[in-house]
Protein backbone atom coordinates (compact mmCIF):
# COMPACT_ATOMS: atom_id res chain seq x y z
CA UNK A 1 0.00 0.00 0.00
CA UNK A 2 1.17 3.54 -0.74
CA UNK A 3 2.07 4.93 2.67
CA UNK A 4 0.94 8.44 1.76
CA UNK A 5 -2.69 7.27 1.97
CA UNK A 6 -2.09 7.01 5.71
CA UNK A 7 0.38 9.85 6.26
CA UNK A 8 -1.98 12.29 4.52
CA UNK A 9 -4.61 11.75 7.24
CA UNK A 10 -5.16 14.50 9.80
CA UNK A 11 -5.45 13.49 13.46
CA UNK A 12 -9.24 13.69 13.18
CA UNK A 13 -9.27 11.54 10.02
CA UNK A 14 -6.81 9.02 11.48
CA UNK A 15 -8.96 8.77 14.61
CA UNK A 16 -11.96 7.88 12.49
CA UNK A 17 -9.96 5.36 10.42
CA UNK A 18 -8.49 3.71 13.54
CA UNK A 19 -11.85 3.51 15.29
CA UNK A 20 -13.50 2.08 12.16
CA UNK A 21 -10.65 -0.49 11.92
CA UNK A 22 -9.80 0.70 8.42
CA UNK A 23 -6.17 0.69 9.52
CA UNK A 24 -4.26 -0.29 12.64
CA UNK A 25 -2.05 1.95 14.77
CA UNK A 26 0.88 -0.24 13.71
CA UNK A 27 0.14 0.33 10.01
CA UNK A 28 -0.14 4.04 10.68
CA UNK A 29 3.18 4.13 12.58
CA UNK A 30 4.88 2.05 9.87
CA UNK A 31 3.64 4.45 7.20
CA UNK A 32 5.27 7.38 9.00
CA UNK A 33 8.47 5.43 9.69
CA UNK A 34 8.70 4.63 5.98
CA UNK A 35 8.06 8.28 5.07
CA UNK A 36 10.79 9.36 7.48
CA UNK A 37 13.25 6.86 5.94
CA UNK A 38 12.50 8.12 2.47
CA UNK A 39 12.39 11.88 3.07
CA UNK A 40 14.11 12.87 6.28
CA UNK A 41 17.62 12.46 4.91
CA UNK A 42 16.96 15.64 2.97
CA UNK A 43 14.68 17.50 5.42
CA UNK A 44 16.48 16.58 8.68
CA UNK A 45 13.41 17.26 10.82
CA UNK A 46 14.37 14.53 13.31
CA UNK A 47 17.42 14.30 15.54
CA UNK A 48 16.44 10.78 16.53
CA UNK A 49 13.73 8.38 15.42
CA UNK A 50 12.49 5.91 18.04
CA UNK A 51 11.57 3.23 15.53
CA UNK A 52 11.33 0.12 17.70
CA UNK A 53 9.70 1.90 20.61
CA UNK A 54 7.19 3.51 18.24
CA UNK A 55 6.17 0.09 16.93
CA UNK A 56 5.80 -1.23 20.47
CA UNK A 57 3.67 1.78 21.41
CA UNK A 58 1.56 1.26 18.28
CA UNK A 59 0.94 -2.39 19.22
CA UNK A 60 -0.09 -1.31 22.72
CA UNK A 61 -2.44 1.25 21.20
CA UNK A 62 -3.96 -1.41 18.94
CA UNK A 63 -4.62 -3.58 21.99
CA UNK A 64 -6.42 -0.69 23.66
CA UNK A 65 -8.44 0.05 20.56
CA UNK A 66 -9.50 -3.62 20.36
CA UNK A 67 -10.50 -3.51 24.01
CA UNK A 68 -12.54 -0.37 23.34
CA UNK A 69 -10.55 1.78 25.76
CA UNK A 70 -9.01 4.13 23.19
CA UNK A 71 -8.98 7.89 23.71
CA UNK A 72 -8.72 10.93 21.41
CA UNK A 73 -5.03 10.43 20.62
CA UNK A 74 -4.64 6.67 21.08
CA UNK A 75 -2.42 5.36 18.29
CA UNK A 76 -1.72 8.80 16.77
CA UNK A 77 1.97 9.20 15.73
CA UNK A 78 3.45 12.41 17.13
CA UNK A 79 6.89 14.02 17.31
CA UNK A 80 8.36 15.97 20.24
CA UNK A 81 10.75 18.90 20.17
CA UNK A 82 14.15 17.97 21.57
CA UNK A 83 13.64 20.11 24.70
CA UNK A 84 10.68 18.08 26.05
CA UNK A 85 11.69 15.28 28.42
CA UNK A 86 10.80 11.61 27.91
CA UNK A 87 12.17 9.42 30.69
CA UNK A 88 15.21 7.42 29.58
CA UNK A 89 15.47 9.23 26.24
CA UNK A 90 18.09 11.70 25.14
CA UNK A 91 16.91 15.32 25.37
CA UNK A 92 19.68 17.54 24.06
CA UNK A 93 17.92 20.84 23.23
CA UNK A 94 20.07 20.49 20.06
CA UNK A 95 23.12 21.42 22.14
CA UNK A 96 26.51 19.76 22.51
CA UNK A 97 26.35 20.45 26.24
CA UNK A 98 23.46 17.94 26.57
CA UNK A 99 24.52 15.56 23.79
CA UNK A 100 24.56 12.55 26.09
CA UNK A 101 21.92 13.61 28.57
CA UNK A 102 19.12 11.10 29.13
CA UNK A 103 16.01 12.50 30.83
CA UNK A 104 15.43 11.16 34.32
CA UNK A 105 11.69 11.86 34.28
CA UNK A 106 8.74 12.53 31.95
CA UNK A 107 7.57 16.07 31.24
CA UNK A 108 3.95 16.58 32.27
CA UNK A 109 2.93 16.88 28.60
CA UNK A 110 4.74 13.60 27.86
CA UNK A 111 2.95 11.92 30.75
CA UNK A 112 -0.42 13.18 29.52
CA UNK A 113 0.25 11.89 26.01
CA UNK A 114 1.48 8.53 27.33
CA UNK A 115 -1.78 8.20 29.27
CA UNK A 116 -3.59 8.49 25.94
CA UNK A 117 -1.26 5.88 24.37
CA UNK A 118 0.07 8.05 21.56
CA UNK A 119 2.93 6.80 19.41
CA UNK A 120 6.12 8.87 19.81
CA UNK A 121 8.03 8.82 16.53
CA UNK A 122 11.08 10.71 17.73
CA UNK A 123 12.61 14.02 18.79
CA UNK A 124 12.78 16.94 16.40
CA UNK A 125 15.53 19.39 15.53
CA UNK A 126 15.55 22.93 16.87
CA UNK A 127 17.76 25.95 17.40
CA UNK A 128 20.07 25.23 20.32
CA UNK A 129 18.17 25.83 23.59
CA UNK A 130 15.33 27.24 21.45
CA UNK A 131 17.42 30.31 20.59
CA UNK A 132 16.85 31.20 16.98
CA UNK A 133 14.36 31.54 14.15
CA UNK A 134 15.75 29.15 11.54
CA UNK A 135 17.11 25.93 13.21
CA UNK A 136 20.52 26.99 11.86
CA UNK A 137 21.66 27.28 15.47
CA UNK A 138 21.24 23.54 16.03
CA UNK A 139 24.52 21.88 16.97
CA UNK A 140 23.47 18.99 14.70
CA UNK A 141 22.91 20.82 11.42
CA UNK A 142 19.89 22.73 10.13
CA UNK A 143 16.45 21.45 9.12
CA UNK A 144 15.30 22.29 5.57
CA UNK A 145 11.94 23.73 4.59
CA UNK A 146 9.86 21.07 2.80
CA UNK A 147 8.52 23.72 0.38
CA UNK A 148 12.04 24.62 -0.76
CA UNK A 149 15.05 22.85 0.73
CA UNK A 150 17.25 25.88 0.03
CA UNK A 151 15.23 27.72 2.68
CA UNK A 152 14.90 27.50 6.44
CA UNK A 153 11.82 26.01 8.12
CA UNK A 154 11.86 28.81 10.71
CA UNK A 155 12.60 28.20 14.34
CA UNK A 156 13.21 27.42 16.94
CA UNK A 157 10.67 24.56 16.56
CA UNK A 158 11.73 24.14 12.91
CA UNK A 159 12.02 20.35 13.08
CA UNK A 160 8.55 20.03 14.58
CA UNK A 161 7.08 22.29 11.87
CA UNK A 162 8.91 20.64 8.97
CA UNK A 163 7.94 17.16 10.22
CA UNK A 164 4.25 18.12 10.17
CA UNK A 165 4.50 19.85 6.77
CA UNK A 166 6.41 16.95 5.15
CA UNK A 167 3.97 14.36 6.53
CA UNK A 168 6.64 12.85 8.78
CA UNK A 169 4.28 12.88 11.80
CA UNK A 170 0.57 13.53 12.27
CA UNK A 171 1.29 16.50 14.54
CA UNK A 172 3.98 17.61 16.95
CA UNK A 173 4.77 19.60 20.05
CA UNK A 174 7.04 22.60 20.06
CA UNK A 175 7.84 25.36 22.52
CA UNK A 176 7.37 29.09 21.99
CA UNK A 177 9.28 31.80 23.86
CA UNK A 178 9.03 34.60 21.28
CA UNK A 179 7.39 32.91 18.28
CA UNK A 180 9.17 29.55 18.15
CA UNK A 181 5.96 27.64 17.36
CA UNK A 182 4.07 30.24 15.28
CA UNK A 183 6.95 31.46 13.08
CA UNK A 184 8.07 27.99 11.86
CA UNK A 185 4.41 26.96 11.51
CA UNK A 186 3.95 29.99 9.23
CA UNK A 187 7.08 29.32 7.18
CA UNK A 188 6.17 25.63 6.72
CA UNK A 189 2.46 26.14 6.04
CA UNK A 190 1.05 24.44 9.13
CA UNK A 191 -1.01 25.57 12.14
CA UNK A 192 0.77 26.57 15.37
CA UNK A 193 -0.59 27.66 18.75
CA UNK A 194 1.00 29.62 21.59
CA UNK A 195 -1.38 28.80 24.46
CA UNK A 196 -2.22 31.21 27.30
CA UNK A 197 0.80 31.43 29.61
CA UNK A 198 0.27 28.93 32.41
CA UNK A 199 -2.32 26.79 30.64
CA UNK A 200 0.16 24.05 29.62
CA UNK A 201 2.62 22.78 32.20
CA UNK A 202 6.29 23.63 31.63
CA UNK A 203 7.41 20.84 33.98
CA UNK A 204 9.96 18.85 32.00
CA UNK A 205 10.50 21.51 29.35
CA UNK A 206 14.15 22.59 29.18
CA UNK A 207 13.79 26.22 30.27
CA UNK A 208 14.81 29.25 28.21
CA UNK A 209 12.84 32.35 29.27
CA UNK A 210 10.60 31.13 32.06
CA UNK A 211 8.13 34.04 32.06
CA UNK A 212 7.65 33.56 28.28
CA UNK A 213 7.99 29.81 27.53
CA UNK A 214 4.95 27.69 26.67
CA UNK A 215 4.62 24.27 25.04
CA UNK A 216 2.07 24.11 22.23
CA UNK A 217 0.89 22.09 19.23
CA UNK A 218 1.89 22.20 15.56
CA UNK A 219 -0.64 20.49 13.30
CA UNK A 220 -2.01 20.37 9.79
CA UNK A 221 -5.42 21.77 10.69
CA UNK A 222 -6.88 24.06 13.33
CA UNK A 223 -9.06 21.15 14.49
CA UNK A 224 -5.97 18.97 15.05
CA UNK A 225 -4.21 21.77 16.95
CA UNK A 226 -7.27 21.99 19.20
CA UNK A 227 -7.31 18.22 19.81
CA UNK A 228 -3.65 18.25 20.80
CA UNK A 229 -4.00 21.39 22.94
CA UNK A 230 -6.90 19.85 24.85
CA UNK A 231 -4.79 16.76 25.52
CA UNK A 232 -1.87 18.68 27.06
CA UNK A 233 -3.45 21.63 28.92
CA UNK A 234 -4.52 21.66 32.55
CA UNK A 235 -3.29 22.65 35.98
CA UNK A 236 -0.07 21.06 37.22
CA UNK A 237 1.09 21.45 40.82
CA UNK A 238 4.64 20.75 39.59
CA UNK A 239 4.76 24.03 37.64
CA UNK A 240 4.37 27.01 39.97
CA UNK A 241 3.20 29.19 37.06
CA UNK A 242 0.44 26.76 36.08
CA UNK A 243 -3.05 28.28 36.20
CA UNK A 244 -6.16 26.48 37.50
CA UNK A 245 -8.09 24.55 34.88
CA UNK A 246 -11.40 26.00 33.77
CA UNK A 247 -13.96 24.84 31.29
CA UNK A 248 -13.64 26.08 27.73
CA UNK A 249 -15.51 29.31 27.26
CA UNK A 250 -17.75 29.56 24.23
CA UNK A 251 -16.20 31.40 21.28
CA UNK A 252 -16.68 35.16 21.48
CA UNK A 253 -18.43 37.26 18.87
CA UNK A 254 -16.73 38.37 15.74
CA UNK A 255 -14.78 41.57 16.14
CA UNK A 256 -11.24 41.65 14.68
CA UNK A 257 -8.79 44.45 15.47
CA UNK A 258 -5.88 45.32 13.17
CA UNK A 259 -2.98 47.35 14.61
CA UNK A 260 -2.30 49.21 11.33
CA UNK A 261 0.45 51.46 12.62
CA UNK A 262 2.43 48.36 13.60
CA UNK A 263 2.20 46.84 10.10
CA UNK A 264 3.90 49.73 8.34
CA UNK A 265 7.54 48.94 7.86
CA UNK A 266 9.61 45.90 7.01
CA UNK A 267 6.75 43.76 5.76
CA UNK A 268 6.89 42.38 2.22
CA UNK A 269 4.17 43.61 -0.13
CA UNK A 270 2.68 40.26 -1.13
CA UNK A 271 2.63 39.07 2.51
CA UNK A 272 0.54 42.13 3.34
CA UNK A 273 -1.62 41.48 0.27
CA UNK A 274 -2.46 37.95 1.44
CA UNK A 275 -3.22 39.32 4.90
CA UNK A 276 -5.66 41.89 3.48
CA UNK A 277 -7.33 39.25 1.29
CA UNK A 278 -7.95 37.06 4.33
CA UNK A 279 -9.44 39.98 6.26
CA UNK A 280 -11.70 40.78 3.30
CA UNK A 281 -12.96 37.19 3.19
CA UNK A 282 -13.61 37.21 6.94
CA UNK A 283 -15.55 40.45 6.51
CA UNK A 284 -17.71 38.69 3.92
CA UNK A 285 -18.33 35.96 6.47
CA UNK A 286 -19.79 38.48 8.90
CA UNK A 287 -16.74 39.56 10.89
CA UNK A 288 -16.35 43.19 11.84
CA UNK A 289 -12.79 44.34 11.06
CA UNK A 290 -11.61 47.58 12.63
CA UNK A 291 -8.33 49.40 13.10
CA UNK A 292 -6.90 49.55 16.59
CA UNK A 293 -3.89 51.27 18.14
CA UNK A 294 -1.35 49.61 20.43
CA UNK A 295 1.02 52.55 20.93
CA UNK A 296 3.94 50.71 22.56
CA UNK A 297 3.77 47.38 20.79
CA UNK A 298 6.54 48.54 18.43
CA UNK A 299 8.94 48.41 21.38
CA UNK A 300 8.20 44.72 21.99
CA UNK A 301 11.24 43.31 20.19
CA UNK A 302 13.61 45.51 22.19
CA UNK A 303 11.86 44.63 25.46
CA UNK A 304 12.02 40.96 24.51
CA UNK A 305 15.76 41.08 23.80
CA UNK A 306 16.30 42.28 27.36
CA UNK A 307 13.85 40.07 29.27
CA UNK A 308 14.57 36.84 27.38
CA UNK A 309 18.41 36.91 27.58
CA UNK A 310 18.16 37.94 31.24
CA UNK A 311 16.03 34.89 32.01
CA UNK A 312 17.97 32.60 29.67
CA UNK A 313 21.35 33.52 31.15
CA UNK A 314 19.91 32.68 34.58
CA UNK A 315 18.31 29.42 33.46
CA UNK A 316 21.45 28.28 31.64
CA UNK A 317 23.62 28.79 34.72
CA UNK A 318 22.71 25.21 35.64
CA UNK A 319 24.85 23.82 32.80
CA UNK A 320 28.13 23.87 34.62
CA UNK A 321 29.65 20.45 33.97
CA UNK A 322 28.76 19.22 37.44
CA UNK A 323 25.20 17.89 37.62
CA UNK A 324 24.55 16.77 34.06
CA UNK A 325 25.73 16.93 30.50
CA UNK A 326 29.16 17.72 29.17
CA UNK A 327 32.02 18.22 31.62
CA UNK A 328 35.38 19.53 30.41
CA UNK A 329 38.28 18.73 32.72
CA UNK A 330 40.22 21.66 34.20
CA UNK A 331 42.55 22.51 37.06
CA UNK A 332 39.94 23.84 39.45
CA UNK A 333 36.16 24.01 39.69
CA UNK A 334 35.90 27.54 38.21
CA UNK A 335 37.88 26.24 35.24
CA UNK A 336 35.47 23.31 34.83
CA UNK A 337 32.53 25.72 34.71
CA UNK A 338 34.07 28.14 32.23
CA UNK A 339 35.57 25.51 29.94
CA UNK A 340 32.48 23.28 29.87
CA UNK A 341 30.24 26.23 29.04
CA UNK A 342 32.67 27.67 26.51
CA UNK A 343 32.93 24.34 24.69
CA UNK A 344 29.37 23.11 25.15
CA UNK A 345 27.33 26.18 24.17
CA UNK A 346 27.07 27.39 20.57
CA UNK A 347 27.66 30.95 19.38
CA UNK A 348 24.11 32.31 19.69
CA UNK A 349 23.67 30.80 23.15
CA UNK A 350 26.94 32.36 24.33
CA UNK A 351 25.85 35.66 22.81
CA UNK A 352 22.56 35.65 24.69
CA UNK A 353 24.21 34.63 27.94
CA UNK A 354 26.52 37.63 27.63
CA UNK A 355 23.66 40.02 26.76
CA UNK A 356 21.62 38.65 29.69
CA UNK A 357 24.55 39.03 32.04
CA UNK A 358 25.01 42.62 30.84
CA UNK A 359 21.38 43.73 31.33
CA UNK A 360 21.33 42.19 34.81
CA UNK A 361 24.70 43.48 35.97
CA UNK A 362 25.03 46.10 38.70
CA UNK A 363 24.80 49.59 37.28
CA UNK A 364 22.81 48.46 34.22
CA UNK A 365 19.94 46.42 35.67
CA UNK A 366 17.76 49.47 36.39
CA UNK A 367 18.22 51.07 32.99
CA UNK A 368 17.72 47.84 31.08
CA UNK A 369 16.04 44.96 32.91
CA UNK A 370 13.81 46.93 35.30
CA UNK A 371 12.90 49.43 32.62
CA UNK A 372 12.01 46.57 30.26
CA UNK A 373 9.68 45.07 32.89
CA UNK A 374 7.89 48.42 33.10
CA UNK A 375 7.44 48.64 29.33
CA UNK A 376 6.33 45.01 29.33
CA UNK A 377 3.63 45.82 31.89
CA UNK A 378 2.52 48.71 29.66
CA UNK A 379 2.36 46.50 26.54
CA UNK A 380 0.36 43.91 28.45
CA UNK A 381 -2.10 46.59 29.57
CA UNK A 382 -2.49 47.90 26.02
CA UNK A 383 -3.39 44.40 24.83
CA UNK A 384 -5.89 43.99 27.71
CA UNK A 385 -7.55 47.30 26.84
CA UNK A 386 -7.72 46.49 23.13
CA UNK A 387 -9.27 43.10 23.94
CA UNK A 388 -11.76 44.51 26.47
CA UNK A 389 -14.96 42.48 26.26
CA UNK A 390 -17.27 45.50 26.29
CA UNK A 391 -15.51 48.14 24.23
CA UNK A 392 -12.71 46.25 22.48
CA UNK A 393 -12.26 43.52 19.88
CA UNK A 394 -12.36 39.73 20.33
CA UNK A 395 -9.13 39.00 18.47
CA UNK A 396 -6.23 41.01 17.08
CA UNK A 397 -4.88 40.05 13.65
CA UNK A 398 -1.39 40.48 12.20
CA UNK A 399 0.61 38.58 9.62
CA UNK A 400 2.58 35.91 11.55
CA UNK A 401 5.85 36.88 9.86
CA UNK A 402 6.91 39.90 7.78
CA UNK A 403 8.28 37.66 5.01
CA UNK A 404 8.09 34.06 3.78
CA UNK A 405 10.83 31.49 4.49
CA UNK A 406 14.30 32.93 3.95
CA UNK A 407 17.35 31.13 2.59
CA UNK A 408 19.77 29.14 4.69
CA UNK A 409 22.66 31.44 5.63
CA UNK A 410 20.78 34.57 4.59
CA UNK A 411 20.54 36.13 8.05
CA UNK A 412 24.05 35.95 9.49
CA UNK A 413 23.65 39.18 11.45
CA UNK A 414 21.88 38.48 14.77
CA UNK A 415 19.66 41.57 14.65
CA UNK A 416 18.26 40.70 11.22
CA UNK A 417 17.43 37.21 12.52
CA UNK A 418 15.72 38.70 15.60
CA UNK A 419 13.48 40.83 13.34
CA UNK A 420 11.86 37.65 11.94
CA UNK A 421 9.87 37.51 15.20
CA UNK A 422 8.59 41.08 15.20
CA UNK A 423 4.89 40.10 15.13
CA UNK A 424 5.14 37.11 17.48
CA UNK A 425 7.14 38.40 20.48
CA UNK A 426 4.52 40.93 21.72
CA UNK A 427 2.22 37.98 22.47
CA UNK A 428 4.74 36.27 24.75
CA UNK A 429 5.35 39.51 26.64
CA UNK A 430 1.60 39.70 27.32
CA UNK A 431 1.20 35.97 28.05
CA UNK A 432 -1.96 35.77 25.93
CA UNK A 433 -2.78 33.06 23.39
CA UNK A 434 -2.18 33.32 19.65
CA UNK A 435 -2.62 31.02 16.69
CA UNK A 436 -0.90 31.03 13.30
CA UNK A 437 -2.99 29.73 10.40
CA UNK A 438 -1.82 29.34 6.76
CA UNK A 439 -3.61 31.93 4.61
CA UNK A 440 -2.20 31.53 1.13
CA UNK A 441 1.05 31.42 -0.77
CA UNK A 442 3.40 33.48 -2.88
CA UNK A 443 6.19 32.88 -5.37
CA UNK A 444 9.91 33.29 -4.78
CA UNK A 445 12.40 32.20 -7.46
CA UNK A 446 10.01 29.68 -8.94
CA UNK A 447 9.02 28.14 -5.59
CA UNK A 448 5.64 28.39 -3.93
CA UNK A 449 5.97 29.41 -0.29
CA UNK A 450 3.24 29.62 2.36
CA UNK A 451 2.17 32.74 4.27
CA UNK A 452 0.19 32.88 7.50
CA UNK A 453 -2.08 35.07 9.58
CA UNK A 454 -1.84 35.35 13.37
CA UNK A 455 -4.82 35.86 15.67
CA UNK A 456 -4.20 37.00 19.23
CA UNK A 457 -6.91 36.47 21.85
CA UNK A 458 -7.88 37.06 25.45
CA UNK A 459 -6.27 34.97 28.21
CA UNK A 460 -7.72 31.43 28.13
CA UNK A 461 -9.83 32.17 25.10
CA UNK A 462 -8.24 29.63 22.76
CA UNK A 463 -11.71 28.57 21.63
CA UNK A 464 -12.26 31.89 19.84
CA UNK A 465 -8.87 31.54 18.13
CA UNK A 466 -9.84 28.06 16.92
CA UNK A 467 -13.21 29.34 15.66
CA UNK A 468 -11.63 32.17 13.64
CA UNK A 469 -8.88 29.81 12.45
CA UNK A 470 -11.43 27.34 11.09
CA UNK A 471 -13.12 30.18 9.21
CA UNK A 472 -9.77 31.12 7.63
CA UNK A 473 -9.27 27.50 6.55
CA UNK A 474 -12.74 27.41 5.01
CA UNK A 475 -12.26 30.65 3.08
CA UNK A 476 -8.68 29.90 1.98
CA UNK A 477 -9.65 26.45 0.70
CA UNK B 1 27.59 53.55 21.91
CA UNK B 2 27.61 51.84 25.30
CA UNK B 3 30.99 50.36 26.17
CA UNK B 4 30.73 46.66 26.86
CA UNK B 5 33.60 44.86 28.57
CA UNK B 6 33.27 41.37 27.13
CA UNK B 7 36.02 39.93 29.28
CA UNK B 8 34.42 40.84 32.59
CA UNK B 9 30.96 39.80 31.36
CA UNK B 10 32.38 36.42 30.36
CA UNK B 11 33.90 36.12 33.80
CA UNK B 12 30.58 36.94 35.47
CA UNK B 13 28.83 34.39 33.24
CA UNK B 14 31.54 31.76 33.88
CA UNK B 15 32.05 31.41 30.18
CA UNK B 16 35.37 30.82 28.44
CA UNK B 17 35.61 33.11 25.41
CA UNK B 18 38.51 32.73 22.99
CA UNK B 19 40.38 35.79 21.72
CA UNK B 20 38.95 35.37 18.25
CA UNK B 21 35.45 35.15 19.61
CA UNK B 22 35.96 38.09 21.92
CA UNK B 23 36.55 40.42 18.98
CA UNK B 24 33.37 39.15 17.34
CA UNK B 25 31.39 39.63 20.56
CA UNK B 26 32.86 43.12 20.90
CA UNK B 27 30.97 43.97 17.71
CA UNK B 28 27.80 41.90 18.24
CA UNK B 29 26.96 42.71 21.86
CA UNK B 30 27.17 46.54 21.63
CA UNK B 31 24.99 46.39 18.48
CA UNK B 32 22.35 44.40 20.39
CA UNK B 33 22.62 46.73 23.39
CA UNK B 34 22.21 49.75 21.11
CA UNK B 35 19.05 48.18 19.66
CA UNK B 36 17.45 47.35 23.01
CA UNK B 37 18.25 50.84 24.29
CA UNK B 38 15.33 52.06 22.17
CA UNK B 39 13.07 51.08 25.09
CA UNK B 40 14.15 54.29 26.79
CA UNK B 41 11.78 55.99 24.32
CA UNK B 42 8.84 53.74 25.22
CA UNK B 43 6.15 54.52 27.76
CA UNK B 44 6.33 52.36 30.86
CA UNK B 45 4.03 51.36 33.68
CA UNK B 46 5.39 50.84 37.17
CA UNK B 47 7.62 47.78 37.03
CA UNK B 48 6.65 44.89 39.29
CA UNK B 49 8.24 44.84 42.73
CA UNK B 50 11.92 44.01 43.05
CA UNK B 51 12.60 40.30 42.86
CA UNK B 52 9.56 39.65 40.66
CA UNK B 53 10.08 38.29 37.17
CA UNK B 54 7.04 40.20 35.95
CA UNK B 55 5.56 36.92 34.82
CA UNK B 56 2.35 37.57 32.94
CA UNK B 57 -0.06 36.37 35.57
CA UNK B 58 -1.43 39.69 36.67
CA UNK B 59 -4.36 39.31 34.30
CA UNK B 60 -5.78 36.49 36.39
CA UNK B 61 -4.64 37.76 39.76
CA UNK B 62 -2.22 34.92 40.48
CA UNK B 63 1.15 35.04 42.13
CA UNK B 64 3.90 32.55 42.80
CA UNK B 65 3.52 30.63 46.04
CA UNK B 66 5.77 28.06 47.64
CA UNK B 67 4.31 24.92 49.13
CA UNK B 68 4.80 24.21 52.82
CA UNK B 69 8.11 22.53 53.56
CA UNK B 70 6.57 19.34 54.92
CA UNK B 71 5.95 15.67 54.13
CA UNK B 72 9.44 14.93 52.85
CA UNK B 73 9.85 11.87 50.68
CA UNK B 74 11.76 8.88 51.94
CA UNK B 75 15.51 9.61 51.94
CA UNK B 76 17.38 8.22 48.96
CA UNK B 77 14.24 7.50 46.94
CA UNK B 78 15.32 9.59 43.95
CA UNK B 79 19.08 9.61 44.50
CA UNK B 80 19.97 7.13 41.77
CA UNK B 81 17.80 8.85 39.19
CA UNK B 82 19.05 12.30 40.17
CA UNK B 83 22.64 11.17 39.82
CA UNK B 84 22.14 9.29 36.56
CA UNK B 85 22.95 12.36 34.50
CA UNK B 86 25.93 13.59 36.50
CA UNK B 87 29.32 13.43 34.76
CA UNK B 88 31.11 12.13 37.86
CA UNK B 89 29.64 10.32 40.84
CA UNK B 90 31.37 8.90 43.92
CA UNK B 91 29.49 6.94 46.61
CA UNK B 92 26.05 8.32 45.83
CA UNK B 93 27.28 11.89 45.54
CA UNK B 94 28.20 14.27 42.74
CA UNK B 95 31.99 14.58 42.57
CA UNK B 96 33.56 18.00 41.92
CA UNK B 97 37.06 19.45 41.77
CA UNK B 98 38.36 20.94 44.98
CA UNK B 99 36.55 24.18 45.79
CA UNK B 100 38.42 25.46 48.84
CA UNK B 101 42.18 25.58 49.23
CA UNK B 102 44.09 25.30 52.48
CA UNK B 103 45.93 28.57 53.06
CA UNK B 104 49.70 28.12 52.92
Amino acid sequence: MDYSLLTDLTIAEARRALDAKECSALELADAYLEAIKEKDGEIHAYLEVWEEAARAEARAADAQLSAGTGRALTGIPLALKDNILVEGRTASAASKILENYAASYDATVTKKLKEQSVVFLGRTNMDEFAMGSSTENSAYGPTKNPHDVARVPGGSSGGSAAAVAARLCAASLGSDTGGSIRQPAALCGVVGLYPTYGSVSRFGLIAMGSSLDQIGPLARTVEDAGILFNAICGHDPRDSTSIPATGNRPPATKRIGVPRDFLGSGIEADVLENFEKTLARLREKGYEVRDITLPNIRHSLAVYYIVMPAEASTNLARYDGIRYGLSSPAEDIAGVYAKTRGEGFGLEVRRRILVGTFVLSAGYADAYYRRALGVRARIRREFAEALDEASGVDVIATPTTPAPAFKLGEKADPLSMYAADIFTVPVNLAGIPAISVPNGSLEREGKTLPTAIQFIGRPRDESTLFAVGVDVEKTSG
Amino acid sequence: MTQVDIESLAKLARLEVSNEERSRMEEDIPAIVEFVETIQKAEADAPPSAGSTGSPHSHIGLQNVMREDENPHESGKFTERMLSGAPKVVDGRVAVRQVLKRSP
